[in-house]
């Protein structure tokens, strides 16, 4: 168990060095920081006095160790567009796309499971076959489309829900959050309905595969032979094993979630981090895209130590092992 | 009977019907300049007169556009069926992109084992654990970042095909691999080593044809991937270009006119896209289970 997870640790430090690395060659080498930052017609004695400070004349190596240290300082350098520190950048857009993902995802579980378990249960039944034909076209439907028309119906049609921002915020002084005012819960049901849609197909495509091959296996058999109560015997004993492979694809599909949620912040201009980033993508604002690939590269690290440890509460027969 | 056995192997009808409407796209596609009514490139043959005339089928409709126009007057037909153009070539370019480059690597990687076959399926742990729309974003970043606008508009066709391709090899290396790992253990492979024929020519000519057909079930479900992601980064505004547009970025501009209540200009390339996406995902399903049920759903 704990050969296990020092394995995974040293993985996960590997990956968080190449995304370092990657960022690293970034910042130093794609568009010149110099040109970036000097005023407008600097002499060459200025330039070279700021490539020094900055520590640009250095060896790369140097270059690099200092570069990892004020990485784990915090210090991610500046926006280009903002003149901010990228790091409060980060920070400051980082509750909005938070309350949207958490609300997406706690909408996907809670829609996908039961769905899920409906249609292994019960292929025959009017709604198990409707959810069956309509995994496909979810499959092939863009989130950008998804959004388009919830907002061409609910928003433009019906005006019944506003289609761009958070509404009202209510400031909790490190936190600037939506879930408070009537407005700010308005504004948050398409984005994380369209959020949310592309992770159900998958959680109940899942649970249905996994739940027609738990149901087949000898100990449900038994379980039955036994006499004991469906409920029991669906709920606790099958549903209990065809979730494990859930916790592991809802962690792994954590890099999908943070693409899809850069779509759907563009899609309804939800001012979080997809949305600084695709703005980063045009302008472009290097230091915002490198320092969004580190976040992005320290999440799935995380998420991914997260799901192993998960994986041993749910599943006992791993703990002794 | 005779026409049973042949019934009974006929695909279903959902894949029959793909694969007409895919049909359809191809011809579409290569006789667009002829069958299109106007050029969308071309401003002499449209007017500001007809801007923004909602589809034949509705109310002041005209029965020359049959979608409609969009706001400068343009055909709709038209416009879509050249954006379809640009999104099946970039979508083929950028899987047959990948494709070389993985069947390559993955060859490579299974046939000889040991560091090599470390440091390549590290690579591409690493690269996949990143999802590909992020990973074509940032590279169109750094396009925009170390390339002036100019080349940015020209080559954007070839920076979108290797921006999508990047991270598709993967899956294309990690199949192929393992299928050669099987094979370089066959009879055929050792002896054909034993006989000192060279490596590359075992690799190309011994090998490949036999993992072939995963590559082929890869691909067309790898195709309607990349007409996707082509199609997000074109809406994201990182991708064609409003001179040169793309389905995506057809969708992109109708965007602009969705509270005008101009919805068709948004929302007729955008059921185009679904619809031929929704085409190649049904046959790419058909073609898995039916050549290698083996294979995952991605």
């Amino acid at each position: 168990m704990i050969r296990i997870l020092s394995v995974r640790l040293l993985q996960a430090l590997l990956v968080m060095l190449a995304v370092t690395a990657i960022a690293f060659i970034m910042f130093r080498f794609v568009g010149d920081p110099v040109a970036a930052m000097v005023r407008e017609g600097a002499t060459q004695a200025e330039k070279d006095a700021l490539r020094a400070t900055l520590g640009l004349d250095k060896p790369l190596v140097l270059q690099f160790i200092e570069f990892v240290g004020r990485v784990l300082r915090g210090d991610l350098g500046t926006s280009f567009r903002y003149q901010q520190p990228v790091a409060s950048l980060l920070m400051s857009r980082l509750p909005a796309t938070l309350e949207l993902v958490i609300i997406a995802t706690v909408m996907a579980l809670a829609i996908g499971i039961p769905l899920g378990v409906l249609c292994a249960l019960k292929p025959q039944a009017v709604l198990s076959r409707l959810t069956q034909s309509m995994t496909l076209v979810g499959i092939s439907m863009p989130t950008f489309v998804t959004g388009l028309l919830l907002i061409l119906i609910f928003a433009v049609n019906l005006r019944w829900l506003p289609s761009s921002g958070r509404g009202d915020l209510v400031d909790l002084g490190f936190w600037q959050s939506g879930f408070l005012t009537a407005s700010g819960l308005k504004s948050l049901i398409l984005p994380s309905i369209t959020l949310a849609l592309f992770q159900l197909t998958l959680i109940m495509r899942l649970v249905r595969s996994e739940m027609i091959d738990v149901l087949s296996s000898d100990y449900i058999r038994f379980a039955f032979a036994r006499g004991l109560p469906r409920s029991y015997i669906y709920g606790r004993l099958a549903l209990r094993n065809a979730l494990m492979p859930v916790v592991t694809v809802t962690g792994l599909q954590i890099g999908q979630l943070i693409a899809f949620a850069i779509v759907t912040e563009t899609v309804f201009q939800w001012p979080g981090m997809g949305l600084l980033f695709t703005n980063a993508v045009g302008y472009p604002d290097v230091p915002v895209l490198a320092a969004y690939l580190l976040f992005v590269g320290f999440l799935f690290v995380l998420i991914n130590m997260i799901v192993d440890v998960l994986y041993t509460f749910i599943d006992p027969r791993l703990r002794t092992k | 009977m005779a026409w049973q056995s042949l019934l009974h192997r006929l695909p279903p009808v959902s894949v029959m019907i793909a694969g007409l409407i895919l049909a359809i796209v191809v011809v579409l596609v290569i006789f667009a300049p002829m069958i299109a009514p106007m050029d969308p490139r071309d401003v002499s043959s449209y007017s500001l007169m007809d801007m923004e005339i909602p589809p034949a089928f509705m109310e002041g409709g005209d029965s020359r556009f049959l979608l409609g126009t969009d706001n400068q007057g343009r055909d709709l037909v038209s416009v879509i069926l050249f954006g379809l153009r640009i999104s099946i070539l970039i979508g083929l370019g950028a899987v047959l992109f990948a494709a070389a480059v993985g069947v390559v690597l993955g060859l490579i990687s299974g046939f000889f084992g040991g560091v090599v076959d470390s440091i390549v399926m590290r690579f591409a742990d690493v690269l996949v654990s990143f999802p590909t729309i992020l990973v074509a974003l940032l590279i169109s970043g750094i396009a925009r970042a170390q390339l002036s606008a100019d080349t940015v508009l020209l080559w954007a066709p070839v920076i979108l095909i290797f921006a999508i391709a990047v991270n598709e090899w993967v899956q294309y290396a990690r199949t192929v691999r393992a299928s050669t790992m099987v094979e370089v253990a066959r009879d055929y492979v050792r002896a054909a080593k034993v006989i000192g024929l060279p490596s590359g020519r075992i690799m190309m000519r011994h090998i490949l044809p036999n993992v072939m057909s995963s590559v082929m079930v890869i691909s067309t479900i790898n195709l309607a991937g990349a007409i996707l992601t082509e199609a997000t980064l074109s809406f994201l505004g990182a991708g064609m270009p409003p001179t040169y547009p793309s389905l995506g970025t057809l969708i992109r501009i109708g965007n602009q006119f969705l509270f005008s209540g101009l919805w068709w200009i948004a929302v007729m390339p955008a059921a185009v896209l679904v619809i031929l996406v929704l085409a190649v995902n049904v046959i790419g399903d058909y073609l898995r289970d039916r050549f290698n049920p083996k294979l995952m759903a991605r």
